[in-house]
């Protein structure tokens, strides 16, 4: 289990990004963060990640706190950045240097496989569209098998077809291993689609402002209307917590509360 | 002079060259250069020839050729071109070093750029051939200074290009090494040294130009031998084809070393865009 206890972040420029965030996330739970922009996602993703070290409050895997980058928890950026100088095979095969070459060949080349890019191996990454090399960035995140797995608004540069076709695929994939996913997004459909439960965040300072389950089962229909309720819900806690009028209300108390209107 | 046959036949492909680019690409166009010198040199000849002008001053390509091949059979050449090279190499090498050592230390330390870089950047102020009676007076004039100021000229830009690339590499890709937990070698040998390779070898090249243009300053100072003694000699004694042949074969191993610098480099850059051509997509 992934334990997010008062997680906050002042950066030195004196910027409060992040206010006594706290969360628990159960192993192979999809998250999904959602909130306006500037509202400290990445600041929050890049403390689970052991990119930046919080001001204060812990994040703890499985009882292990963390303070740098961990070998269990991946995170995709919302560009590709593949390492230019290495082939599409080399750049899966990144984080795992540690393993024998045949043994790194042949997880490469299943990962290949299963993101649909067998053929594309030995191309190099500039040769790749755009959803194509964000799919080698996840099978790049994903062979080393992490039991976490962040997302940074990973989609949100690609068209709307490239990006539901990536959803699926990522799901796909996920159902896989069933890592933890944390997504963080800007898109409604995709919170809804994607997540077991939708974490809605609000500004200055960043905090937690509410939660929503969903409790749809898989694969979900796009066009069903209980698919556009929970879209609805996700779309009116985001207004409410952009309206500086609606106070905090107490998101700690768990599950189910947003279903109160 | 025959092989311009071809060579003329090759440069009228423009006129057709829609059909074919490609083919037009690969071959024509380097040709395309070659004609303007060789329709120069092959006029200047016919001038000499023709008797309109007796070359005296500027000698037609064929007594430079001769003179070059008078210099080869007396073995003289071969002793001249080995004492530039040599020259070149060493000073070259130690530039190379000092260069990229300083450059990595600037580039990677952000309190050794500041301590280093201006003084640096004030000294490459300096014209390098300035230096050349201080080095005379500390180093003597035989090939220590030579050396030394070869490796001058050398340095400043492989220290500039090594900085700039370190400089230039971008964050976000440092943090794909993070994630992955690089140790510090590790993300030097993995991130690091492949990103700024292609910014290295554009300082090398540019540094090994600078080395040509240094040796021919450093022996025309005093040399009893090399290219530079040949110009120098020429001079002196009127030779104008002995000081053509010399700029030719100049010419010739500047630019022979220079792809052979890139030839070096080939292997590593594939990835660019400029060298991914060859490979198709
Ligand atoms: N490295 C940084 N230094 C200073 N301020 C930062 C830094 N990164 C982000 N911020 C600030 O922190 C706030 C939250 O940023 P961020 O976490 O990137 O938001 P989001 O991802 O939700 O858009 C913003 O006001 C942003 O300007
Ligand atoms: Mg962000």
């Amino acid at each position: 289990m992934l334990a997010l206890d008062r997680v906050s972040k002042t950066y030195p420029n004196g910027v409060h990004a992040l206010a006594r965030f706290s969360a628990e996330i159960k192993q192979g739970e999809i998250v999904a963060i959602i909130g306006g922009s500037g509202c400290g996602k990445s600041t929050l993703l890049r403390a689970i990640a052991g990119l930046d070290r919080a001001s204060s409050g812990t994040v703890t895997l499985d009882g292990e706190a963390i303070t740098s980058p961990h070998a269990k928890i991946g995170i995709i950026f919302q560009e590709p950045r593949l390492l230019p100088w290495l082939s599409v095979a080399d750049n899966i095969g990144f984080g795992l240097a540690d393993l024998l070459a045949a043994e790194r060949r042949d997880k490469v080349a299943r990962a290949l496989t299963r993101v649909g890019l067998a053929d594309k191996a030995q191309a190099w990454p500039r040769e790749l569209s755009g959803g194509q090399a964000q799919r080698v960035a996840i099978a790049r995140a994903l062979v080393p098998q992490p039991e976490v797995l962040l997302l940074d608004e990973p989609f949100s540069a690609l068209d709307a077809f490239t990006r539901r076709d990536l959803q699926d695929h990522l799901l796909d994939l996920w159902a896989d291993t069933r890592p933890t996913l944390i997504l963080v997004t800007h898109d409604v459909d995709e919170a809804v689609v994607l997540a077991d439960r939708v974490l809605v965040m609000r500004p200055r300072p960043g905090r937690l402002f509410d939660q929503i389950e969903i409790n749809l089962t898989r694969p979900r229909d796009r066009n069903s209307p209980l698919f556009e309720n929970f879209k609805r819900s996700v779309l009116t806690s985001l207004d409410r917590s952009l309206d500086r009028s609606v106070p905090d209300r107490d998101a700690t108390q768990g599950p189910g509360q947003a279903m109160w209107w | 002079m025959i092989s311009d046959v071809p060579v003329l036949q090759q440069s009228s492909e423009p006129a057709e060259g829609v059909a074919a680019p490609s083919r037009l690409s690969r071959y024509a166009r380097p040709m395309l250069g070659l004609l303007l010198p060789l329709i120069l040199a092959l006029g200047w000849e016919l001038v000499v020839w023709s008797g309109w002008s007796n070359g005296r001053l500027v000698p037609p390509p064929s007594r430079v050729f001769a003179t070059i091949a008078d210099l080869a059979g007396s073995g003289e050449l071969l002793r001249h071109i080995a004492a530039t090279m040599w020259r070149v190499g060493l000073g070259f090498a130690f530039g190379v070093i000092a260069g990229t050592l300083l450059g990595a230390i600037s580039g990677y330390w952000s309190l050794a750029r500041r301590l280093l870089d201006p003084t640096v950047q004030a000294l490459r102020a300096i014209p390098s051939l300035a230096w050349v009676p201080l080095f005379i007076l500390w180093l003597g004039i035989f090939e220590t200074s030579k050396i030394v100021l070869i490796a001058v000229g050398v340095f400043f830009p492989v220290y500039l290009g090594v900085m700039g690339a370190i400089l230039s590499v971008d964050r976000k890709i440092f943090e794909v090494g993070r994630v992955f937990r690089l140790s510090g070698p590790a993300m030097i040998r993995r991130i690091l040294l492949p990103a700024v390779l292609p910014a290295y070898v554009v300082s090398l090249r540019v540094g090994l130009g600078l080395g040509w243009m240094f040796v021919v300053a450093a022996e025309l100072i005093g040399a009893s031998e090399g290219l530079g003694y040949l110009l120098l000699d020429g001079q002196q004694l009127g030779k104008p084809a002995q000081i053509m042949a010399a700029i030719v074969i100049f010419a010739i191993l500047g630019k022979l070393t220079d792809w052979l610098i890139e030839l070096a480099a080939m292997p590593f850059l594939r990835w660019q865009d400029a060298f991914g051509r060859t490979k198709g997509a």
